[in-house]
């Protein structure tokens, strides 16, 4: 549960919701992209309020990835044709290929790794030309390899398509591996948002506990 | 007993033998179930007492059709409000059930009677109009309880869908798909088998009334396409229904009652 959240985000590449577990963080990404709405106040995008727009169109620019991957029945091209049923076959060839799954095509998506499926997850969302991804632990179901992968992942879509993502985060280093900006949460608000240097300054549990040890 | 046709209180008496073979079994078991067989014979045999006598008013050539309007009117009411306490009040289907039983028994009838299938007299509208809501009764409580529970089921499955920008009725498309074969598959699998496995009660009971079997075979064909298709209706309106009550018209699939986020 939310209460008195006051936020204004503007960031390049990765902002990173930290906090400890029932803080807020997925309850904070779930009004983002208007899957759940607040009871009081507004959700904004772009200065435009989110409940005055088509809920569809404006998730088609906000992509959201979950904490486990999750694959529809079919083939790899059956799941990014859920996204734009008008996907040619070449451009889902490129769209897999930029998540490092090229050669996987045809493959039966429930016969994919754990990381697989979260990149194709990835690739899904990408299919609809997303201006942001939000994504709520998307590794914390993966192990090392897998999480190492889609990061760097993560990161080259970043430097190479400008993709900016909203990633919620409770393992320290990865948040210090990843986040430009950085949103703590603690008991259902904001207590504090910023660089990791500037947050290195603010002396609260909750900042302390998000960031570990140097 | 008489006749094939008929029946009296002694021959019932003594049919009920089954009923303590019934009990004995469910003792010997130790099923505890002694009391619901007592409970559901009494019950069963007061109904159709009731039932009937009502059916007498009803029926008979020289009374006016409206009462067998009348009787087809409530009969929709308590099947819609049975459905309501079965599903449970996760998700208000009473006007829905009442609109589904109406189209499907409207329709049904449309086709029977304005094809002049049967004449069109109270004998055959209450009986059949009786079968259609009857039947699809099960089909329709069944298609309602496994969509409530595809959508808490495969909730993650389903916000997936709707976050790639997807209408909630596409979202939920493949969840109605699963639930509505899977209301629909029992009636078509008695459909098949019926002949072979099972004689149905309609044929049967005018077999024993000394009507030719020939005549009581095409009666019975004619009730299971009535019967199929009903449930067939009846079974699609629900689930197109309880899947927009489902979601919020913002395209969000609704939390299930008692729980947050």
């Amino acid at each position: 549960m939310l209460r008195d959240v006051d936020l204004e985000l503007s960031w390049e590449g990765f902002a990173v919701i930290a906090g400890a577990s029932g803080s807020g963080k997925t309850s904070l990404l779930r009004l983002m992209n208007r899957l759940d709405v607040p009871t009081g106040g507004t959700v904004a995008w772009n200065e435009v309020d989110v409940a005055n727009g088509d809920p569809c169109e404006l998730r088609r620019r906000v992509g959201y990835i979950a904490q486990h991957p999750l694959v529809f029945e079919g083939t790899a091209l059956d799941n990014l044709r859920v996204a734009e049923p008008a996907l040619t076959r070449p451009a889902a060839e490129h769209l897999l290929g930029r998540v490092g799954l090229g050669d996987k095509i045809d493959q039966s998506a429930a016969t994919l790794s754990g990381g697989e499926a979260q990149r194709l997850c990835i690739a899904r969302t990408l299919a609809t030309a997303p201006e942001v991804i939000l994504a709520d632990e998307p590794t914390a179901s993966l192990d090392g390899e897998a999480t190492e992968n889609i990061e760097l992942l993560a990161r080259r879509l970043t430097d190479t398509d400008g993709v900016r993502w909203v990633w919620v985060s409770h393992d320290p280093a990865q948040i210090r591996r990843l986040a430009n900006t950085v949103i703590v949460m603690s008991e259902g608000t904001v207590a504090a948002v910023g660089t990791i240097d500037a947050l290195r300054g603010v002396d609260h549990p909750a900042v302390h506990q998000a960031l570990g040890a140097a | 007993m008489t006749d094939t046709g008929t029946i009296t209180g002694v021959g019932l008496a003594l049919s009920a033998i089954l009923v303590a073979l019934t009990l004995l079994i469910s003792a010997w078991r130790r099923l505890g179930l002694e009391r619901d067989i007592v409970v559901a014979c009494i019950r069963a045999a007061g109904q159709l007492a009731v039932v009937g006598t009502a059916l007498h008013l009803v029926v008979d050539d020289d009374d006016p059709l409206i009462l067998s309007w009348l009787w087809i009117v409530v009969m929709i009411a308590f099947a819609a409000n049975t459905t309501q306490r079965r599903v449970g009040s996760d998700v208000r289907v009473t006007g829905l059930a009442v609109g589904a039983f109406g189209a499907a028994t409207g329709i049904s009838i449309a086709v029977l009677f304005g094809l002049q299938v049967f004449e069109l007299e109270g004998r055959a509208l209450v009986p059949l109009a009786g079968m259609m809501v009857g039947n699809s009764l099960g089909a329709t409580v069944l298609v309602c309880k496994r969509l409530v529970a595809e959508s808490t089921e495969h909730r993650s499955e389903i916000e997936a869908r709707l976050s790639l920008g997807l209408p909630s009725t596409t979202a939920f498309a493949p969840h109605v798909r699963r639930s509505l074969r899977q209301a629909l598959i029992p009636q078509i699998e008695r459909t098949k088998s019926v002949g072979i496995v099972f004689l149905p009660g309609a044929m049967v009971g005018l077999i024993l009334a000394g009507v030719d079997a020939s005549d009581a075979v095409l009666v019975q064909a004619a009730v299971m396409f009535l019967v199929l298709g009903s449930v067939a209706m009846t079974t699609t309106v629900m689930a197109i229904g309880v899947g927009a009550r489902l979601f919020t018209g913002d395209h969000r699939l609704r939390m299930p009652a008692g729980t947050t986020p």
